[in-house]
């Protein structure tokens, strides 16, 4: 009848599985595939640059004199550009997103190579 | 423009910028007579970010995440429209896998609209619930999208000169097989705006728009097709479409109903064309090398959910363009909303505001 | 410079019986675009039939700048000329629905009319 018609839905939520998750008691697995947050591996960084031309918002600062990537996560936009921009594989897109900030300011990586 | 002599004493009610059905903030003035609508003035520029200005300090790559995020319903053919027009300028051909899996996530963007937007009109008139399971729907969608492109809003898949990153196989052909329950579900919703006396009475008869009309407003997508005329910028044979197989959704009654129904066939449309897409995938690689800066002009032009957008670029060798210009279906049609709204009820006014799709950050980006 | 399109000069005081023309047989209006160019501003009208887009180009100087406006024969070019004032400064005349700039109300008074770096 068609005064019933979301009869079927309606039951279909009653006696189903909720759709919602009760977090933060479970929480959702990322896909492998999520853009989660930007890891710097620092022992092969060789002050090249080209992380920092290619972001958009320019989140990223490389500081060679005093031998430092520094990322301001609130401005990175997670598209990928340095990652694919990096010829000596030093960054990467994990699928984890990054922990909450406690405070504005730059995240500051020492580099160690040479 | 003379007004005509006036009868009755006629109140003016702002409508909006914050309203609870309304997705986005756009305002209007409302001129009532008693409860009728006589005429109605909008005003826009709420959320005008003036992205189209940022051409200038961008470069041209760097353009594609801010296209992208003109909008964040219709974001991925923003990027895709974007990458589409300096292709055409540079005269890049972009490789067969890499224009289907933009077919592919078109569609999925033009499902997870419009699921979007049943929700909302769902609870336009009132019906919260199925409100909740137009969205429960939704996120199943919004799931495929994350896993395949990495992220649930903004795609970030595509890139001058093909896509980012690549889907393999398997998992596509997971996808096709997830596609079908998902579908079945949604036909379940799709019977109770059909069939429910109460969505009919809300939807049935409003917001009439003669094709006339539509194509002396300028109207497009949806609006324009519910009320009989068969335009859908899919023809003109960008991305993969040549190779799909799909004839417009078109419906001839001109009203709210009309005009949900065609959104509702084009979700099922949609859901086919994604099956046909990952069907005839083809292997190879996802992107050329991109050399130089483009040099030209050229009008871009994709079906969004909400109609034909347009992209203008205009470059002069230079790495930055001289000028970004994206004309959005919503600005195509708010001139039609405006003559929808005379003469209706003012009760009926949400409904009907709704039913263009308006995505006002769209519109004024 | 390559365009693919078809873009056609015009003069600015022709535009409006153009458009008449185009609106006689059966062409929409799609958008109107101004775009800052050296000394000039270059006003883009696009129409669409079926598959087809046909474009005309007008050019006005900068300085005062002045365009008669298309909404005799296509009303709904009102949002979109009442746009292009706000942004570039360009004046319209004979506008149906003229909001005397404020459609968009910005902090700066024509942002798009100055080109942050030299054309």
């Amino acid at each position: 009848m068609a005064n019933w018609s979301i009869s079927k839905l309606v039951a279909r939520s009653a006696v189903g599985t909720p759709a919602t998750r009760r977090y933060p008691f479970t929480r959702r697995e990322p896909f492998a595939a999520t853009r989660g947050h930007v890891r710097f591996a620092e022992d092969t960084c060789v002050f090249c640059n080209l992380c920092a031309k290619v972001c958009p918002t320019d989140a990223i600062v490389v500081n060679r004199k005093e031998k430092r990537w520094m990322i301001d996560r609130r401005k990175c936009i997670l598209c990928g550009a340095c990652t694919e921009s990096c010829r000596k594989a030093c960054l990467f897109l994990e699928n984890a997103p990054a922990p909450p900030m406690t405070a504005a300011e730059w995240e500051r990586i020492r580099i160690e190579t040479e | 423009m003379s007004a005509p002599t006036q009868t009755k004493p006629r109140t003016i009610v702002p409508f909006g910028p914050q309203h609870p059905v309304l997705p986005e903030p756009i305002h209007l003035d409302l001129v009532l007579e008693d409860e009728k609508v006589v005429d109605a003035i909008p005003t826009i520029g709420f959320v005008h970010r003036g992205l189209e200005k940022l051409c200038e300090k961008h470069d041209f790559h760097k353009m594609t995440q801010v296209a992208e995020r003109v909008c964040g319903i219709c974001s991925f053919m923003h990027g895709m429209g974007y990458c589409q027009a300096i292709e055409t300028v540079m005269g890049i051909e972009v490789p067969a896998r890499a224009l289907f899996l933009r077919t592919f996530w078109a569609e999925l963007s033009r499902v997870h609209s419009h699921l979007l937007w049943l929700g909302l009109i769902a609870d336009a008139f009132g019906f919260e619930s199925l409100f909740m399971h137009s969205w429960r729907v939704r996120e199943k969608i919004l799931d495929i999208i994350e896993e395949t492109s990495g992220g649930r809003v903004i795609f970030g898949s595509c890139k001058i000169g093909g896509i980012r990153r690549d889907v393999a196989d398997d998992i596509l052909r997971r996808i096709r097989r997830e596609l079908d329950p998902i579908e079945t579900e949604f036909r379940d919703i799709a019977s109770v705006f059909d069939q429910d006396p109460t969505a009919k009475r809300r939807l049935r008869g409003l917001g009439a728009l003669s094709r006339e009309d539509a194509h002396a407003l300028g109207a497009v997508g949806p609006t324009a097709r519910g009320s009989g005329i068969d335009f859908d910028a899919r023809k003109l044979g960008y991305a993969a479409y040549p190779q799909l197989e799909f004839e417009p959704v078109v419906e001839t009654a001109g009203d709210c109903q009309a005009r949900c129904s065609v959104r509702i066939r084009e979700i099922h449309q949609s859901f086919d064309l994604l099956r046909q897409a990952i069907d005839k995938m083809p292997a190879g690689a996802i992107e050329v090398p991109v050399k130089g800066n483009p040099n030209g002009e050229y009008m871009s032009r994709l079906e969004q959910p909400r109609g034909e957008v347009g992209y203008y670029v205009k470059g002069d060798g230079k790495k930055n363009l001289g000028r970004f210009r994206v004309r959005t279906p919503t600005f195509a049609n708010i001139p039609a909303l405006i003559h929808m709204l005379k003469g209706c009820e003012f009760a009926d006014v949400p409904v009907i505001v709704l039913t263009i799709d308006p995505c006002i950050s769209c519109a004024e980006r | 410079m390559t365009t693919v399109q078809s873009i056609e000069p015009v003069g600015p005081s022709e535009m409006p019986a153009r458009a008449a023309a185009m609106r006689a047989s059966g062409w929409r209006l799609m958008q109107i675009c101004a775009t800052a160019v050296g000394p000039d501003f270059e006003i883009l009208y696009s129409f669409a039939k079926g598959r087809d887009l046909q474009n005309f180009r007008a050019t006005v100087p900068r300085e005062g700048a002045r365009l008669p406006s298309i909404t005799g024969p296509y009303l709904c070019a009102f949002l979109y000329e009442n746009e292009i004032h706000d942004l570039f400064g360009v004046a319209f005349d004979g506008l149906a629905i003229d909001f005397g700039g404020s459609l968009l109300k910005t902090r700066v008074k024509n942002p798009f009319a100055a080109n942050a770096t030299p054309a």
